[in-house]
């Protein structure tokens, strides 16, 4: 007996990873870490309309993109240079943590629970914890209408949670992986309303595959501030900041504000003051 | 299969008409099933081309979601299947090894890794290899997915290997010593080569639970592959979560069956002009092995140096 | 040092993650029976049925098959399986979805029992004029799950670990509170060996446990 074809078939086996390994060894180069290098790496959301969004064209677009991409070019680093990398809410405050990102911007509200382990720039954007609910749907025009109305949010999202507890206790939640599974069964009628951030749900409700189907609720369940999180004693927290109050004087804020949720009927709040946290 | 021409008889007139019956009526039974699916799924406008032309006319949907996590789907499956085949391949033998300590320590080991989540492990790995390590961010979640992977997969395969070494006629290795083989050259040279061919079939399903758990890293390691790639995919195509998860489906079922065909040619060729015990460890079939009895009384590898001539 | 568990239920969880693991385990013991007698069945077309079955439910990531009980049969085919609020009804289509996934695994088991049974066993009942369910029934499959205790026990310890994918319908098992735990602690490494513990709670002494019943029932030959 000879080990002659096991030998061929374990190499078979190892030069089958090692060419996978040469395919991917390119993106595991460079590990910036703060703002001194060319490039910079920003955590933004990906899967989220209108706020932070991966495009087929492999580019990203949202109001978080905009305002991250501003803020970059404010300390230095051409669009080319930035480094986008997903920022899922779960894995936020550890991305800053270890210094995986210089920093995130992805509807990433300022919370005292946060503070206490990251830093808040900002903020650049006041937006509502509100409802999407179907466009012909009339039963729903006051929060309280939500009882005994079927709830979609996030797993381990407290939005939903906030709502069952203190507005509609009879309301019945689901919770799924994703938005877009709470939007399919919003589509399908087995939901009667996904509750998140206006700013999220307005990106969702202006997509063309969405265009009439969807409205907002407007009900301003709570105040979510969104700031630019950086790691803690950053001194990119005074940059940014000033990087910020001058977008909203130059009006870029206001362009990308339009940009970004004018086609979902959005009202948004004016740009809010620097370091005023609205509660 | 010899089961399926034993466990009936062949069969006559009577019994191929309600054969025949039978197949009609699950043949309606089936259809009925799918044309009220897809019904139901035309009704909730499930069917909309809008839906599904992404996948069909639009070659970005693969090039920048679908194709990117196949890739990072491949490495790290192929990377933890080339290092937790040797690696099991190693703690198999030394669960049969004459030293007790070898023995148990690495039954412990194997034990211990195959009660855990392969989840809890690709997180710890993850949360490990930032505190002491200086692995680049970007490719953290790969080693932690692979990490999770060769633990898990690495002890299954030692049951594996266990189990197909053990299957083997106890007169192999006894002849080996027999003509004066030390241990290990009995191992290398008459027991694996011989076993291999009995374990593949249970290695490749375990091959399949690799490519099938890196979607695991998706959820919560942030590693981006195939599984992970239809959440933003279906935020840019309107929601389409039935149809971008259908796809990955069937990709993933493609990938496993391609790795399942590959097996098998692979198993023929081995096979072919060589003698064989005609032994095969089932998928399954590694654990009643594996049980403490009988089977591992039978076991005489590590029966010292004694070289029992005894045998026939 | 444990402070932080405060607030959080963890035996209802984990005991979540039981009544899953229990329902899924009686529910594809069945229907995997059922699959393994297709597979080695008179018909042909419920053979194919059966392989056909078999090969796509057990390539497809599990986490796949639990999200489309929920979109799929739920959402779009309406299938409530009798319950009217969601934590039912997301329960039930989690042991559904683990069901319709681990029996594929339990009917391969079975399948290599029964080919453990020897020839002559179905060919006297054969012979004595039983037909094929009653060979199945009376001779075979007896046999055949006596052997298979061993296999299906670490089929029954995956699924006990798989249980943790229900969280993506939004079941409150474990691994659901273990999220939501590591997202508002700041305690990785302490909250995953807590819950490492926790599954080798449940999963060891079933492994134990069925080992030493597959020694008891196992058929000398």
């Amino acid at each position: 007996m000879k080990l002659h074809k096991v030998t061929v078939a374990a190499a078979a086996s190892l030069v089958l990873s090692l060419t996978a390994v040469g395919c991917g060894s390119d993106d595991s180069d460079n590990t910036s870490s703060s703002s001194g290098d060319e490039k910079i790496t920003i955590g933004i959301k990906f899967d989220q309309p209108g706020v932070g969004l991966k495009t087929p064209d492999g580019k990203y677009t949202g109001f978080d993109v905009d305002v991250a991409t501003y803020v970059a070019k404010e300390l230095g680093h051409d669009p080319g240079d930035i480094e986008w990398k997903e920022a899922k809410s779960a894995d936020r405050e550890t991305l800053l943590q270890r210094g995986d990102v210089d920093f995130i911007a992805a509807s990433y509200s300022i919370t005292p629970e946060r503070e206490k382990k990251v830093d808040f720039a900002g903020p650049y954007l006041l937006a509502h914890q509100d409802v999407l609910i179907r466009a012909d749907d009339d039963t729903i025009k006051k929060p309280e209408d939500l009882n005994n109305k079927k709830l979609c949010s996030v797993t381990g999202s407290t939005s939903a949670q906030n709502v069952k507890d203190k507005i509609a206790p009879k309301a019945q939640l689901q919770e799924y992986g994703g938005y877009s599974e709470c939007l399919t069964g919003l589509e399908n009628k087995v939901i009667d309303a996904l509750t998140t951030d206006d700013s999220i749900l307005a990106g969702y409700a202006a997509q063309p595959e969405f265009k009439g189907k969807f409205k907002l609720g407007g009900f301003k369940l709570s105040n979510e501030n969104y700031g630019i999180g950086v790691q803690k004693g950053s001194d990119l927290k005074d940059q940014i900041n000033t990087a910020l109050q001058k977008m909203v004087k130059d009006g870029s804020w206001d362009a990308a504000v339009e940009k970004n949720f004018g086609p979902a009927n959005y009202k948004n709040e004016p740009a809010p003051k620097i370091g005023v946290v609205v509660n | 299969m010899s089961s399926q021409s034993v466990l009936y008889d062949v069969p006559g007139p009577r019994a191929k008409r309600r054969n025949v019956l039978l197949t009609v009526v699950f043949v309606v039974a089936l259809a009925a099933l799918i044309w009220w699916v897809l019904q139901s799924l035309a009704d909730k406008n499930q069917l909309e081309w809008v839906k599904w032309r992404p996948f069909f006319t639009d070659s970005r949907a693969w090039y920048t979601y679908l194709l990117p996590g196949l890739k990072n789907t491949l490495i790290a499956a192929s990377l933890a299947m080339a290092i937790a085949l040797p690696l099991g391949a190693v703690a198999g033998i030394a669960r049969l090894s004459d030293h007790w300590w070898v023995r148990g320590s690495a039954g412990l080991v194997v034990e211990f890794f195959r009660a855990i989540p392969v989840l809890i492990l690709m997180l710890f790995a993850n949360a490990a290899y930032s505190e002491f390590t200086d692995i680049s961010p970007d490719s953290r979640p790969l080693y932690a997915v692979v990490t999770g992977l060769v633990l898990y997969n690495a002890s299954v395969l030692a049951e594996i290997v266990r189990a197909g070494i053990l299957s083997l006629p106890r007169g192999q290795s006894d002849a080996a010593k027999a003509i004066g083989m030390r241990k290990s050259q009995v191992m290398r040279h008459v027991l694996l080569p011989q076993s291999v061919t009995a374990m593949l079939p249970a290695i490749v399903s375990q091959l399949v639970v690799i490519v099938k758990d890196t979607a695991l890293g998706g959820a919560l390691l942030g590693f981006s592959e195939l599984l992970a790639s239809v959440r933003p995919m279906s935020a840019n195509y309107g929601a389409n979560t039935i149809a971008s998860f259908t796809v990955v489906a069937v990709v993933f079922v493609v990938l496993n069956f391609a790795l399942t065909s590959f097996a098998s040619w692979l198993e023929g060729r081995l096979r072919r002009g060589k003698r064989t015990t005609g032994a095969v460890v089932g998928a399954d079939a590694v654990d009643e092995l594996a049980t403490p009895g009988e089977h591992v009384s039978r076991d005489d590898l590590g029966g010292g140096g004694r070289t029992s001539a005894s045998s026939e | 040092m444990f402070d932080f568990l405060e607030g959080y239920d963890l035996l209802a969880a984990f005991w979540v993650t039981v009544q899953l693991t229990l329902y899924s385990a009686i529910g594809s013991l069945v229907w995997g029976t059922v699959l393994a007698a297709m597979r080695v069945s008179p018909v042909p077309l419920m053979r194919g049925f059966g392989t056909a079955y078999v090969n796509i439910v057990r390539n497809i990531p599990l986490t796949v098959v639990i999200v489309f009980t929920s979109l799929g049969l739920f959402q779009t085919l309406g299938v409530t399986l009798g319950a009217k609020d969601f934590t039912t009804i997301n329960f039930r289509l989690a042991v559904l979805g683990l069901t319709a996934y681990t029996s594929s695994f339990v009917c391969e088991a079975l399948r290599s029992g029964i080919n453990t049974v020897p020839v002559g066993q179905t060919e006297a009942a054969r012979a004595i004029g039983l037909n094929f369910p009653q060979v199945l029934r009376l001779i075979v499959l007896p046999q055949a799950f006596r052997s298979v205790v061993g296999p299906l026990a670490s089929v029954l310890i995956a699924l006990t670990k798989n249980t943790t994918v229900a969280a993506a319908i939004g079941v409150a098992e474990a691994a659901a509170l273990m999220r939501v735990m590591i997202e508002n602690e700041a305690q990785l490494i302490l909250i995953s060996v807590i819950f490492a513990f926790g599954f080798i709670c449940l999963t060891l002494p079933t492994g134990l446990f069925l080992g030493w019943v597959s020694k008891k029932v196992s058929v000398r030959r």
